[in-house]
Order: C-alpha cells, then sequence, then structure tokens
C-alpha cells in the first residue's frame, strides 16, 4: 500500500492536525513504508478466527449508579489555556 | 550508599543506620552532579522529595514503616502527580500541572516513598530509544553515545547509574523491558490489568501496563506488591487476588520447566546477545530446570499487529488533545479547526504524528477490515501460540532484545528499523502476558536481558526465577563506570 501527498493531507484533516507543507512527502514514504511492514499480517488466513479485543477476554465491569466523584470544576478549569466566566473559551462558531 | 537496593536501605533505614532525609539530600546531590550529562530527569522535585523524607522518616521512628518507606524513587512522567508538572515527554503537556495523583503515585506515596522527580521519557510512550522526547535524548550511562532504549529509557538510565534506587515505567510494546536490558537493570511488565491505569497517560488501551524498575527481582518485588491491585477506577483491572509477591523468591527451581521459542533465535539474533543468553540457561540448568524448545509459529506477525493495534488506540486516545481543556494551545487561532489542527500539530512531534496518522487511515472508512479486524483476528493467533506453549512448560525464555543498545541517531530516521527493536517484546503485550528482563552477561562493555514471560498473573513465578538467577550471578550487580 503507497500512500501520496492527497492522501496524507486527507488523513492529517481526518486527524484535525496540521502537518508541515515540506513534512508531507517525508510522512508519504513513512507511512508507506510502515503499511509495507504491516502488510506481513496478510500472510496468513484468518477467514476462521474470532477478533481478540481484550487480552483477558474480560465483560466489561459494571458499577452501582452513585455518585462517586466530588466536583473539582476550578482545580480543572485552572489548568486550562483559557477560560471565562468558568467557561472554556474558542473561537467562536456561529457566525 | 546508592549501590544498595531497597531491601538493603530498607533495612538500613529501620535500623537506624542513616534518616531518609540523609538517603534523599544524597541522592539529589547525585542527580545535580550526574543528570546533566545523562538527562534522566524532566523534573527534579528536591522539596517535594525532602517533605516525603520527613514523614517517612517519622513513620519510621513511629514503629510504622512498611519495605518501601523512606526510599527514593523515580516516576515516569507519563503517571500523573498532583501539583507537578506531568508532561508525558511532550511538548503537548509541558504546562501541565496535574489535579491529580495516578493509583500507582497515590499507592506509591502511601506506602511511604520518596520522589525525587520525574523521568524522562519517549513523547507519550513511543519510541525505543527515547529520542523522541521533547526534552532531549536520555543517554545511556554505559556509553553516553548509544541510546538508553525506550520509552521508559529515563526509569532505566537513571536506576542504571544510581540516581534513584528504583523507578515505575510502563510498557506498551516492550517500554519497561527493551530499556531495561540496554541499561542493565531489571524491569518487570506484568500481567495485562495486574497495575492500574488510572492517571497513567493513555497511549494503547488494551497494551499499556505499568511496572517496577529495579536492580534486583527482590525490589521488583517489593515495588509490584504496592502497585499492584483491583482497581475500580480503571474499567480493565483485574479483579485477581494479590499474592506475597516475596514470600516465594528463594522457591526451588528443580524441575522448572524452561520453553526457548526457536523463533527467538533467528538470524535476526546478535551473536554476542544469544551467547549471553545461552550462558544464563546454563545456570539455570545448574538450578534444576529442564530446557525444551518449543514454538511460537506466529512470532513474525507480532509487530505487523501491533503497528495496526497501537496506532489506532492511539489515534483514539490522543484526540482528547484539542488545545481546550489542558496542554498546549496555538497563538490566535482564526477558527475551531485552526485551533485544533495548530495545537495538535504544533504540541505533537515527528513520531507521534505518524502513528496518529497510521491509526486514523486504519480505523478510516473503508479500511477498517482490512487493517484493525485484521490485526485483532492475527492478535488471537499469536495468544494461542502461548496457549499452546503453556501447557507445555512454566516460563519462556529468550532475549530482550536482538542487539546491545544502539547508537544515538542511529535508527531515528528510519521507523520501521526502529520498530524491529522490540521484536522479541511485543508478542507479550498483544497477549496480555507478563515479562521481565534481567540483565545477563555484557557483551563488549554493554548490557544484555534476558526475556522471561510467564502465564497470566504467574508474576511471583517469575520473581522467584528471576531471583534465583541473580542469588547464583553477579551479573545484576554491574555498574556502569563514573556511577
Amino acid at each position: 500500500m503507497s500512500l501520496d501527498r492527497s492522501d496524507i493531507e486527507k488523513i492529517a484533516h481526518l486527524a484535525r492536525m496540521a502537518v508541515d507543507e515540506d513534512r508531507i512527502e517525508g510522512y508519504a514514504t513513512d507511512l508507506s513504508n510502515i503499511l509495507g511492514l504491516v502488510a506481513q499480517m496478510d500472510d496468513v488466513e484468518t477467514d476462521d478466527v474470532t477478533p481478540m479485543a481484550h487480552p483477558l477476554h474480560m465483560a466489561q465491569r459494571l458499577r452501582v449508579d452513585e455518585v462517586t466523584e466530588v466536583n473539582r470544576r476550578e482545580d480543572f478549569q485552572a489548568i486550562a489555556p483559557k477560560v471565562e466566566s468558568d467557561l472554556y473559551l474558542v473561537p467562536k462558531v456561529i457566525e | 550508599m546508592h549501590n544498595k537496593t531497597i531491601a538493603e536501605l530498607g533495612a538500613g533505614l529501620r535500623a537506624g543506620e542513616f534518616s531518609s532525609v540523609e538517603l534523599t539530600r544524597h541522592f539529589l546531590a547525585r542527580i545535580d552532579s550526574l543528570d546533566e550529562g545523562l538527562n534522566c530527569y524532566i523534573t527534579v522535585t528536591p522539596d517535594v522529595a525532602l517533605q516525603a523524607a520527613e514523614a517517612a522518616d517519622q513513620r519510621i521512628s513511629a514503629g510504622d514503616a512498611g519495605p518501601l518507606t523512606g526510599i527514593p524513587i523515580a516516576q515516569k512522567d507519563i503517571f500523573c502527580t498532583q501539583g507537578v508538572k506531568t508532561s508525558c515527554g511532550s511538548r503537548m503537556l509541558d504546562s501541565f500541572i496535574s489535579p491529580y495523583d495516578a493509583t500507582v503515585v497515590e499507592r506509591l506515596n502511601a506506602a511511604g516513598v520518596v520522589m525525587l522527580g520525574k523521568a524522562n521519557m519517549d513523547e507519550f510512550a513511543m519510541g525505543s530509544s527515547n529520542e523522541t522526547s521533547f526534552y532531549g535524548p536520555v543517554r545511556n550511562p554505559w556509553d553516553r553515545e548509544r541510546v538508553p532504549g525506550g520509552s521508559s529509557g529515563g526509569s532505566a538510565a537513571l536506576v542504571a547509574a544510581r540516581l534513584a534506587v528504583a523507578a515505575t515505567g510502563t510498557d506498551t510494546g516492550g517500554s519497561i523491558r527493551q530499556p531495561a536490558a540496554l541499561c542493565g537493570i531489571t524491569g518487570l511488565k506484568p500481567t495485562y490489568g495486574r497495575v492500574s491505569r488510572y492517571g497513567m497517560i493513555a497511549f494503547a488501551s488494551s497494551l499499556d501496563q505499568g511496572g517496577p524498575m529495579t536492580r534486583s527481582a527482590e525490589d521488583a518485588a517489593l515495588m509490584l506488591q504496592v502497585m499492584a491491585g483491583f482497581d475500580p477506577r480503571d474499567s480493565t483491572s483485574a479483579e485477581e487476588p494479590l499474592p506475597d509477591f516475596s514470600a516465594g523468591l528463594n522457591d526451588s527451581l528443580q524441575g522448572l520447566k524452561i520453553g526457548l521459542p526457536k523463533e527467538f533465535f533467528d538470524e535476526g539474533l546478535d551473536a554476542g546477545v544469544a551467547a549471553s543468553v545461552e550462558a544464563a540457561i546454563e545456570e539455570y540448568r545448574k538450578l534444576g530446570a529442564e530446557v525444551v524448545e518449543i514454538s511460537l509459529p506466529n512470532t513474525h506477525l507480532a509487530v505487523p499487529t501491533y503497528y495496526v493495534v497501537a496506532p489506532a488506540e492511539c489515534s483514539s486516545n490522543l484526540s482528547r488533545f484539542d488545545g481546550v481543556r489542558y496542554g498546549y494551545r496555538c497563538e490566535a487561532p482564526k477558527d475551531l479547526e485552526d485551533l485544533y489542527k495548530r495545537s495538535r500539530g504544533e504540541g505533537f512531534g515527528e513520531e507521534v504524528k505518524r502513528r496518529i496518522m497510521i491509526g486514523t487511515y486504519a480505523l478510516s472508512a473503508g479500511y477498517y477490515d482490512a487493517y484493525y479486524l485484521k490485526a485483532q483476528k492475527t492478535r488471537h493467533l499469536i495468544s494461542d501460540d502461548f496457549k499452546a506453549a503453556f501447557e507445555q512448560v512454566d516460563v519462556i525464555m529468550g532475549p530482550s532484545t536482538p542487539t546491545t543498545a544502539f547508537g544515538l541517531g542511529e535508527k531515528a530516521d528510519d521507523p520501521v528499523t526502529m520498530y524491529l527493536n522490540d521484536i522479541y517484546t511485543i508478542a507479550a503485550n498483544l497477549a496480555g502476558l507478563p515479562g521481565m528482563s534481567v540483565p545477563v552477561e555484557p557483551v563488549e562493555g554493554m548490557p544484555v536481558g534476558l526475556q522471561l514471560i510467564g502465564n497470566y498473573f504467574a508474576e511471583a513465578k517469575l520473581l522467584n526465577v528471576a531471583h534465583k538467577l541473580q542469588q547464583a550471578t553477579d551479573w545484576h550487580r554491574l555498574a556502569p563506570e563514573g556511577c
């Protein structure tokens, strides 16, 4: 599987991550090489194999529906890059 | 004082031979004089350390001390520490002061450890050389022109250089065992779910596991005893009884069945490393173990499988870094999308970006079956190989890494070559099994690690097997020159 410039631009957009213009070719080469390594998986037939999602095959644990956490709003807002009147600030979304 | 183990120092503290404050000052002075050339620590926390040491001394004099009380350790900078910068080796979290403690940190603090600081690491634990850290590479104390391994490179190097008695690490594809091997220390990756992941910054959630990095198996048992155990705050924490990890350390190995997977001794293995591993296996024969050849036929699928599963999970986990609630935020974003894109583009380094992109691609519409679903199936085959092997043997052994430590910069530009460093360690993560690396005979002055893989929740057995080797040999006592 070989990726080109436009693939990298599309993937970076899906990941909402800016990539430097002059690094795009480099990423295309690196990612193509990694996918070449990954393609070795295709050497084995797996039609009848069940997928393994969890190493211990555990079922999701449930808990009693009780409030266990205290409100620490101020602590959490103190580490945010930009807050005002208890709200996280982002650029204007609605015109 | 700095050459002593947790077990030896703990005895000295409780006997009143020295205080924790004295011990802590000794290590802080060593960090001051030696760490500039090694770069093991991202943050040194002398105030936190001395306060903890004073509290430990009071506990010791009150007769309320446990085995770890007053022992100076380092925390890998992936573990959240309340009030102390937790960077995960990334520009993204360069200004992040954690508002809470990870469960591992909370438990170690409750046991009375003294945290000297936060250890350097590959960015978001993605790397095998500690060269992807935003804070610069760590140098290997055995040869400063070589890498210490990664991602827990700072933890491994600082334990080897005696800049703390022990450290915590995390292992997603070999990140405890590989640097432990390259720096000549003892590292244990427990069974998946054994140690809580709460407050341990997530990389690949079905693989990540925290564990101890120490200078002996005996010390690893003492650390694990405190770090391990069920935690309701981690949804995949295992509800398994916690044994006394030190109780069986001296059990006889007479009749122990050791399996050597032939796939671990292939043409990719350095001849010197192979000879050191063979020499250690010979010691086990002398201790009464029976050694048989086994096969893990799907070993060649481990690295390809891992480089789908780990990036896929990483792309999902790291989507939380958006420049809004915490972490790096770009200057003057023109709209919300620009805020996300530039905060992430500027906050993440090259390797993290590569993995986010691989994962995003593998999970994107139309590719899921070919990549993630396929990888979950090959993961099952790898896991089944181990299941079959453990019907024949008690412990699996082989090399931790294909070579000794490589040069700084040697593999940094070629991700695929770098990934192949973890060829022997990754399979245990995919299967969720516990694994250890213990130092064996060095090759040309550089450390070599013997890897031990055990059955699910058999950490006590692994520690016993490692401890017996360390009773019979002195390889784990070797120290780098000048340290």
